[in-house]
């Protein structure tokens, strides 16, 4: 099957004279995948989403959304509809003073019919569980809220792929919950492709595909539990590991045997069970 | 207390006044300003008085509420009314200390001034409080719209207006906390000499200005995400529709104003 998203070779600097920011990165994803991308600050995650839906064009080599190439300037709003983007700030997203105002906003700018505009509105805002909201101005929601409309003002468009730079970084841990639950429905119940920049070890545990960035290239492209067993290569390159896989390394260092590939809590707490017993 | 500035925000409701047109209240709003405006005697502000009375009637909207939206405008209405007392010099001197003289004018001047400015507040903030700012802004760029022949960009214009109206809490919210953040450093914001008070005023202004540009850098890429791009071919998920609720109420509107200008007239 061809990939939903494509880098190809991609390069990218941000003025002629600048350094390659991204150098020679090939990525693929597939339709329905839900993936983490990881790396340290300034590794270029963000560079790359924009690469996505076409904020910002390859250097060198080419970029393929559903077969286009991003390039193609006659797309691109085709584009950008395939691929919606989330930003880490909810406040700085929110266009219009009303909840429902602003979910239309895309719609609107894709000249939808009104009568369509409202349905899918209701719609989006449904399955972000904000419907009762709809009349609310943003700054009387919760950052948890603010960031789950500005994801139903991204599925109103109905996207094939959301990438998400950062979503849960600015929110307490009960906004983090909801807006992670949100998005894990979304692509089991609506078949939505996820990239989800994040630096929660912990949210990227739960992903069926983990990716790690350093200095414009990837570095690793496996499961969690392949990804996190290696702890010391993600310490080498500025990133943490969870919580569990944490206490699996240091016991194994002070002698035990345990399997490095745990990543859940359960598994880790069974392993030690049969340890001690 | 910054968080207290309820003008330009809107609170939503159902009542007559909410669902009207608002491109017939814009038109209305602006018909008061100028029958606040032209009437000059006492009875043509009674007129004025009754018709925002209605207004706020049919609204729905508790005068709690208009009490509130007045607390930033003492300072000015204090202001006017001191230079109205001490500038006007004709009319009957009702007191006298040295060459401090206030007369009967003055008084009557100044009563008539604070009625005039507390009218036109409560008019015009009626007209924000049951309009969403989008059906605000959908109603100035429907207005203008013939300006687009003199290649006036009336609907950029439109969504700036939109993103202003968004970011006031916004930005209201942040200079509380730069504020705060600044006192918690030491910083001293009410006291002093004029010359303490502007200096006061830089460690604020400055990081909230520098916020409101990186703001506008990240708002401007999300609204590129969606597909942003400009007024052309843009469709409206709410669309204007006028019914007889609006004729009516403009009808009634230029009879007061009519009214107006009778009793000035005779006057
Ligand atoms: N608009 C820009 N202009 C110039 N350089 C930039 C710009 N945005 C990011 N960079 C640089 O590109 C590199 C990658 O940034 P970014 O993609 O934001 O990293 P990440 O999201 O992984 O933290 C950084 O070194 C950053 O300084
Ligand atoms: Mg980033």
């Amino acid at each position: 099957m061809e990939a939903f998203a494509k880098a190809e070779k991609l390069d990218f600097r941000y003025s002629d004279d600048d350094r390659l920011v991204l150098s020679g990165l090939d990525i693929s994803f597939e339709e329905g995948e839900f993936t983490a991308v990881l790396g340290h600050n300034g590794c270029g995650k963000s560079t790359l989403a924009k690469h996505m839906n076409a904020i910002l064009l390859p250097s060198g080599g080419a970029v393929y959304i559903d077969g286009i190439d991003t390039k193609d300037e006659d797309k691109i709003f085709d584009i950008r509809q395939k691929v919606g983007m989330v930003f880490q700030n909810p406040d700085n997203q929110i266009v219009a003073s009303i909840v429902e105002e602003d979910v239309a906003f895309a719609l609107e700018n894709l000249g939808v019919e009104p009568s369509e505009i409202r349905r899918r509105v209701d719609e989006a805002l449904k399955a972000v569980n904000m419907y009762e909201y709809r009349n609310h101005a943003p700054h009387q929601l919760s950052g948890g809220q603010k960031q789950r409309v500005a994801i139903a003002g991204i599925i109103a468009m109905r996207p094939k792929c959301i990438v998400m730079d950062e979503p849960t970084a600015m929110l307490d841990p009960v906004g983090r919950k909801e807006v992670m639950a949100t998005v894990k429905r979304l692509n089991e119940e609506y078949g939505i492709t996820i990239i989800l920049i994040t630096h929660y070890m912990e949210e990227a545990a739960k992903c069926r595909r983990v990716i790690v960035m350093d200095k414009g290239k990837i570095l690793l492209d496996d499961t969690p539990s392949e990804v996190f067993s290696q702890v010391e290569l993600m310490k080498s390159v500025g990133l943490d590991v969870p919580q569990v896989t944490e206490l699996v390394y240091e016991l194994n260092k002070s002698g035990l045997k345990l399997d490095t590939h745990i990543i859940t809590e359960e598994e880790c707490a069974d392993a030690l069970i049969e340890l001690l017993s | 207390m910054i968080k207290d500035i309820t003008l330009g925000q809107y609170f939503p409701g159902n009542s007559v006044v909410h669902r009207m047109d608002a491109r017939f209240k814009l038109v209305i709003t602006m018909l008061f300003i100028v029958m606040l405006f032209i009437g000059s005697n006492t009875i043509a502000l009674e007129v004025g008085f009754v018709f925002t009375a209605m207004a706020y009637l049919c609204s729905s909207i508790p005068v709690k509420l208009i009490a509130k939206s007045m607390k930033p405008i003492l300072p000015i209405l204090a202001l006017t009314t001191i230079l109205n007392l001490f500038m006007i010099t004709s009319g009957m001197p009702l007191f006298q200390w040295k060459f401090i003289a206030i007369t009967d004018e003055a008084v009557e001047t100044s009563v008539f001034m604070i009625v005039r400015i507390l009218l036109l507040i409560a008019g015009t903030s009626l007209l924000t409080y049951t309009t969403s700012p989008v059906a605000l802004t959908d109603a100035i760029e429907r207005l203008l719209s013939p300006l687009k022949r003199f290649k006036l960009p009336v609907s950029e214009l439109a969504m700036m207006m939109t993103i202003a109206l968004r970011f006031i809490p916004t930005l209201i919210e942040e200079t509380d906390k730069i504020m705060s953040a600044q006192k918690a450093r030491g910083a001293d914001m009410d006291g002093g000499k004029l010359k303490d008070k502007v200096k006061a005023v830089i460690p604020i202004i400055i990081p909230l200005f520098v916020s409101a540009v990186r703001r506008a850098g990240e708002l401007a890429t999300a609204m590129e995400c969606r597909c942003y791009r400009g007024g052309e071919g843009r469709t409206r998920m709410r669309q204007l529709k006028s019914g007889a609720a609006d004729y009516v109420s403009l009808a009634i509107t230029v009879f007061f104003l009519a009214a107006v200008i009778f009793i000035n007239a005779i006057d």
